[in-house]
């Protein structure tokens, strides 16, 4: 480039030709498959995705399995007959003390438990983190640290109060009950993390919305609310994998007849009568861990955005 | 008449006093340009008058209404940012119209409003689009409009050329003054930007830690600053001080610095110099002649340290009296660095400050 620039713009043949370039390193830089750094980055990758897997393929392949193959011992080996019988059973069979209608109730239990759960603990939260935000309201920074020293509080410190104020108000056992022991835990963390993402918004947006007239619930539905659909899949995400794994919560604060998928499926494995059927057990806890399987898969991509946005500015 | 009035307004965050005890008076249709350095408290003023921020004491007043405790959608204002601010989600006709549905408006009249205030800003063939769809002009303009469908007496503007780049801004900046032409409204506009403040403003406020300096239109603030802060603030290069002592000799007065002595007896002070005296004299770079015969004016030889050509203007930074100094003169007029050159000066422009006070003298 010096070149053409000292001949003033008038290029002799020479310069512009292929005779130009030297011999040595020239053009992109060649990259070795099988250098040291590339087997150290995929070597550990496929370790720790192995690691990962085993556990899942080794379930997959014992419900598929009838009972005399899996008494043979060969755990790792693929099933010689494929079998869906455990899986039925798990869903509709298996006992847990006296009923035997399998996992299908604590599905619908829990489905029942996390909707609601899920649906208000967000509702709440997201109007919280709003105001806390937004609307500096005096005490609002008082609040906010009560909240967050409330996330780093033992679920257990706080599980006999809260029998005692469920029991005085009447719900205790009721799903309705734990419906709201879960909306009530959800709140520091979800709370935290809506407050981050409105934080992180323009004020001036929200400072053109209060020229423009609108009040603070005009403001939320008309402005905040489109503007936050990856926070709220975060939100739903945490919550949905949150509440339909608890067991804590749904063994303390509930009946038999309302236990959630994942107390059941303990009841299911640890019944001691009989044999154990590990296919079936394999099957049960497979089908319990599906749904936030689903949910991670349907939203992963809008999980990944959503924890950035949210957490980078706050 | 006065269309907005600011009076003993104070605004304390905790211990932190922003504003202190500040008045200010706005005529109606005055474009008034709030100037400072960021944190002085001009945006916070601003925000003040608009509403969104809640002062501690005192009382704004619009159309000579008290509006201190009124939501800012009672006040009679509308407001331009910095970052746009528009709806991301909403089209720019709903950005426009937003407001008015909030304040249930009928139909007939939103669409009235939003179809001329497009038609004067130019916007018809946005109306469908998204903000992300337009450029950062596009959607300023979007963000006026949106101030100029409200039929408002009052147009606040919080820096709104700043994140333009340089060509766009100088367009906008020409758009803004020929909308206050023929609009007519109270402009009230902030910004860090002198360029802007001197092209657009009727009369400049130039703020410094929460403090009005001066208050005065454009001339009167680049000719005759109040004090050394302002003197400093204003001008590109900034204006070069001098500082020195006075004295008087032959009936003449001078002001000595180290080893050169300027006279100042042709200088408008407003009291009389004594002798002894610490002052400051401050000379903006164009109003220095360089090798020019000057008949009644002293010249001085300086020597050249370096030349910064910028196409119109060529600016010399000289050695005089010990210190540096800069020099705007025509683009076409070359001084090698080292070569000397005489300057005069003409005392009737400059400015001088009591070293002590800082303030004009």
């Amino acid at each position: 480039m010096d070149n053409m620039v000292a001949s003033n713009g008038t290029l002799t043949a020479n310069e512009t030709g292929t005779g130009r370039i030297k011999a040595g390193p020239s053009g992109r830089k060649p990259r070795r498959r099988l250098s040291r750094r590339n087997i150290i980055v995929y070597g550990t990758l496929i370790v720790v995705a192995l690691y990962y897997l085993l556990p899942l393929y080794v379930m997959i392949v014992t419900s598929l399995k009838g009972m005399p193959e899996i008494r043979v011992g060969n755990i790792f080996a693929p099933p010689l007959e494929i079998t869906f019988e455990p899986w039925v059973k798990a869903w509709a069979e298996a006992c847990t003390g006296l009923n035997c209608d399998g996992l299908s109730r604590g599905f619908w239990n829990s489905v029942r438990i996390t909707v609601p759960s899920v649906i208000i603990s967000i509702a709440v939260a997201s109007v919280n983190g709003y105001a806390l935000a937004n609307w500096r309201f005096k005490g609002a920074e008082l609040f906010f640290t009560i909240l967050v020293v409330g996330a780093f509080i033992p679920y257990q410190v706080m599980i006999y109060p809260i029998v005692i104020v469920l029991r005085e108000m009447g719900v205790y056992g009721t799903l309705t009950g734990l419906v709201i022991v879960h909306t009530i835990f959800g709140m520091p963390i979800l709370t935290l993390l809506f407050r981050n993402y409105f934080a992180g918004l323009p004020e001036e947006l929200f400072k053109a919305a209060r020229v423009d007239g609108a009040g603070f619930w005009t403001i939320y539905f008309k402005i905040m609310l489109p503007m936050s659909l990856p926070i709220f899949v975060v939100a739903m995400i945490l919550q949905v994998t949150g509440i339909w794994n608890d067991f804590l919560f749904g063994v303390v604060f509930t009946r038999p007849e309302y236990y959630p998928m994942t107390v059941q499926l303990n009841n299911i494995v640890n019944s001691v009568q009989g044999v154990k059927e590990y296919n079936v057990n394999m099957a049960a806890t497979i089908l319990t861990g599906a749904v936030p399987l689903v949910v991670y898969f349907v939203s992963g991509r809008l999980f990944v955005r959503g924890i950035a946005a949210g957490a980078v500015k706050g | 008449m006065t269309s907005v009035s600011v009076r003993d307004l104070s605004l304390n965050f905790g211990a932190v006093t922003v504003l202190d005890r500040l008045n200010l008076d706005i005529d109606h249709g005055e474009f008034l340009v709030l100037l400072g350095s960021s944190g002085c408290g001009k945006s916070t003023l601003l925000n003040c008058i608009a509403g969104l921020l809640d002062v501690s004491d005192g009382q704004i007043f619009i159309k000579d209404r008290n509006v201190t405790w009124e939501e800012p959608k009672d006040r009679g204002i509308g407001m331009v940012f910095q970052s746009y601010a528009l709806y991301p989600q909403m089209s720019v006709e709903k950005n426009l119209s937003f407001g008015l549905q909030v304040a249930k408006i009928p139909q007939a009249e939103i669409d009235k409003r939003v179809k001329r205030a497009s038609e004067i800003l130019q916007i018809q063939p946005l109306l469908k689009r998204k903000p992300s769809e337009l450029s950062g002009g596009q959607r300023q303009r979007v963000a006026i409009g949106r101030a100029l469908v409200r039929d408002v007496d009052v147009f606040l503007f919080d820096e709104p050329l700043s994140n333009l780049d340089a060509k766009l801004r100088s367009e906008l900046r020409v758009e803004i003054k020929r909308l206050h032409q023929s609009l007519k409204n109270t402009m009230i506009y902030v910004t860090h930007d002198q360029i802007e403040a001197l092209t657009l403003a009727d009369r400049i406020a130039v703020m410094k830690s929460g403090v009005i300096q001066q208050l005065a239109d454009p001339m009167t603030i680049y000719n005759a600053p109040e004090n050394l802060f302002v003197a400093g603030f204003i001008g590109s290069p900034s204006m070069n001080f001098f500082r020195g002592e006075v004295e008087a000799k032959d009936s003449r007065s001078f002001v000595r610095v180290n080893d050169v002595a300027f006279d100042v007896t042709s200088y408008p002070a407003r009291t009389r110099l004594h002798p002894g005296q610490k002052v400051v004299l401050g000379l903006r770079p164009e109003h220095v002649k360089v090798d020019e015969a000057t008949e009644g004016h002293e010249v001085h030889p300086a020597t050249v340290d370096i030349e910064e050509p910028m196409g119109a203007d060529n600016l010399l930074w000289l050695r005089l009296a010990g210190q540096s100094m800069s020099v705007r003169i025509a683009g076409q007029r070359r001084y090698p660095p080292g070569s000397t050159v005489r300057l005069s000066f003409d005392m009737a422009v400059a400015s001088i400050f009591d070293a002590a006070s800082e303030n004009r003298l």
